[in-house]
């Protein structure tokens, strides 16, 4: 009788001894005595107990960790294998109430089978979606996702069927589907996490994008740093071309779809679309000028989907179980749920999947545990370098898109950094500005020139607390980039400093 | 390491025709290049340039503007510490000095022995788990000042 053992292949848990706890189960001899088979699959998401090793016990999948491999043996020898008690066992993985709570929709799969695996994804409902878009007309398709309330999950939050109708409209002998996995934003990892945890989700949702339009080619646009999920997006690929779901006449539909992985080279501004479209063409990755908008003038002039991994991710399932059921998760005109990351100083970080509508303080104290040092949390910045410092006083706000633009804040890509009393605010506002003076494309002044002077005008600040007038130099310097710059790089800088200086302000007096 | 230009004629060439029919095919080569060298020397750039029809300045203007890319060899281990914001919520700044401290230099310079190039990355994906670095292509989370030290000395013992 053989026993499986589940072991993550995800960054996260490699970067914690994932690999070294599954060469070690291998080896060992308890479990060679007993047949064990590894599965390497996703995360679970809970990386704080990473690595996570989960038995198969009768159906049900029971979880201890973290486990080193140096622990493995006792583990075993304790009978983990068949189930048994230890300080390291959690119990059943899906009833762990941090798991229980979720509503996960675009990560069901994530951490449950091996990823790159085909058989298991079809057996998990995967391409459920795409049989039925290719029963429909693109049209169809279109309105679906329109139903469905999905918004771009990169952080524009645009309706993603307004941006798809568009692309559909246009006629033109090429059209092109492109993935935006250029995650940037420190405190998010969720694309990379679907990517590494379950490829072929995106794989058959830009499928389904390109069935809809009449795109026949994609890219996916993968950032250097992300090295594991090149490896897993590659398998993937190279699996549904073998067995049909990619290339010429997809499954006998008629359809073809054809799939690239490309790697960016360590450049922030790819993540802005149109400066994405351009390195893709092999040039400096410069902002466009819009209009026109990619969606009629977009890779190599044509028309183009450029949509984030997490809406792509998202498709196969909004098309399997039809747009009112994700359209009936969320509040307002936030519809679905989000793939929430919890990152920095936060005891229980990872990855939690909710629908819009949960509170910034059940996040923080519900799930994440509070900080990781045990300290107060002072602060959080919600949706990756571009987004505002979030004070204690305002953790009562629920995720919502306008909710938290009406606080001056962002929801973004769904990443929460959680920082705790130590921190200097003024510090973090300097490093806005210098993280824009070193992505800075270039092409706009406010953006190149403003974000330097920023950090000049922070350093004066920092050490003697500025000339008179400096901190309304601040505002004013602020104000251009805000309204002057031609991307969001430069004109969204100022919400992190801007937020730190009004919630902060004793932080910038030059005592620190 | 340099290559010497007959070398380098070949290995350009090579690259090149390989790419043939690809869409948008500059990074690719670039990445290509980079892989098989450890670096973008910049006597590829008339090479590359004349086989995909573009000018000097425009090879050079895409390998200057992207931070991946480098015009000189490396040290025989490249090590990049997040300084990103999620990073510095768990205090990398301690593991940046550390890592300054045991090789020697600051960012962008190579240790005397040529063993290990420092670098700083602006967010490695890893950050519910930093601080974080990444030697080589190994990705570690949880790195703290001691952590980076017993890292390097695995990198100097076995490779």
């Amino acid at each position: 009788m053989s026993v499986r053992v589940f072991v993550s292949r995800d960054a996260a848990a490699v970067s914690l001894g994932a690999d070294e706890l599954a060469a070690a189960v291998r080896e060992h001899p308890a479990a060679q005595r007993l047949d064990v088979r590894v599965v390497r699959t996703g995360s679970r998401g809970m990386v704080w107990r990473e690595p996570l090793l989960e038995v198969e016990v009768g159906g049900e999948r029971i979880g201890y960790g973290p486990v080193t491999a140096a622990q493995l043996p006792a583990l075993l020898a304790a009978g983990a294998l068949s189930g048994a008690d230890h300080p390291l066992k959690l119990g059943p993985v899906e009833s762990l109430p941090w798991m229980k709570r979720q509503e996960r929709l675009t990560f069901a799969r994530v951490g449950r089978i091996d990823p790159v695996d085909l058989q298991a994804y079809v057996a998990a409902g995967g391409y459920e979606g795409l049989k039925r878009a290719l029963g429909m007309s693109g049209a169809q398709i279109v309105q679906e996702v329109t139903d469905s309330g999905l918004r771009g999950r990169g952080g524009a939050a645009f309706p993603t069927g307004i941006k798809w109708k568009t692309v559909l409209e246009q006629s033109a002998d090429q059209k092109y589907v492109v993935c935006n996995a250029d995650e940037g934003d420190s405190g998010t990892f969720s694309d990379r996490m679907l990517m590494e945890g379950d490829p072929f989700s995106l794989i058959e949702g830009m499928t389904i994008a390109g069935v809809a339009v009449g795109a026949t080619q994609g890219y996916i646009y993968l950032r250097v740093e992300y090295p594991h999920a090149a490896v897993a997006l590659r398998e993937a690929i190279a699996s549904a071309k073998a067995n049909g779901w990619l290339g010429r006449d997809i499954q006998g539909s008629g359809r073809n779809f054809d799939l690239e992985v490309r790697l960016g080279a360590g450049a922030y501004i790819c993540g802005e679309e149109t400066s994405l479209l351009e390195s893709l063409e092999g040039k400096r990755a410069e902002v466009r000028f819009r209009p026109p908008l990619p969606a009629i003038k977009g890779l190599f002039g044509k028309p183009t989907i450029i949509n984030n991994v997490i809406s792509l991710g998202t498709l196969p399932v909004i098309l399997q179980r039809g747009a009112a059921f994700y359209r009936d998760f969320g509040m307002g005109r936030s519809r679905g749920t989000l793939p929430i990351q919890l990152a920095g100083n936060v005891r229980h970080g990872g990855l939690v999947e909710k629908a819009f509508g949960i509170t910034l303080n059940e996040l923080l104290y519900d799930f994440g545990g509070g900080s990781a040092s045990g300290r107060p949390i002072r602060t959080v910045q919600v949706g990756g370098p571009l987004g505002a410092y979030i004070p204690e006083s305002q953790f009562d706000t629920q995720l919502d898109y306008e909710a938290f633009t009406a606080i001056g804040a962002l929801v973004g890509h769904g990443g929460i950094v959680v920082f705790d009393d130590t921190v200097d605010m003024a510090r973090m506002a300097r490093y806005a500005l210098e993280f824009c003076a070193v992505e800075s494309c270039g092409k706009c002044t406010p953006c190149r020139i403003g974000s330097t002077r920023g950090v000049e005008l922070l350093d004066r600040i920092r050490s003697t607390g500025g000339a008179p007038g400096d901190l309304a130099l601040l505002e004013d310097l602020c104000d251009t980039m805000q309204h002057g710059s031609l991307c969001g790089l430069g004109g969204m800088t100022p919400f992190p400093v801007m937020s730190a200086l009004k919630h902060f302000s004793a932080d910038f007096s030059g005592r620190r | 390491m340099t290559v010497a230009t007959d070398d380098l004629t070949e290995t350009i060439d090579r690259i090149v025709a390989a790419h043939a029919g690809v869409a948008g095919p500059l990074l690719p080569i670039l990445h290509a290049v980079q892989d098989a060298l450890g670096y973008v020397p910049p006597a590829s750039v008339p090479h590359i340039a004349e086989a995909l029809h573009l000018s000097r300045a425009e090879v050079h203007g895409v390998i200057s503007f992207y931070h991946y890319f480098r015009t000189h060899p490396a040290g025989r281990h490249v090590v990049q510490i997040c300084r990103a914001e999620a990073c510095q919520a768990v205090h990398c700044a301690d593991t940046e000095a550390a890592a300054r401290r045991a090789l020697g230099v600051e960012y962008g310079a190579t240790s005397a022995d040529g063993r290990f190039t420092l670098e700083p990355v602006y967010c490695l994906g890893n950050c519910a788990a930093g601080p974080s670095a990444m030697v080589g292509d190994r990705l570690y989370g949880r790195v703290t000042p001691d952590r980076l030290e017993e890292i390097l000395a695995e990198w100097s013992r076995a490779r």
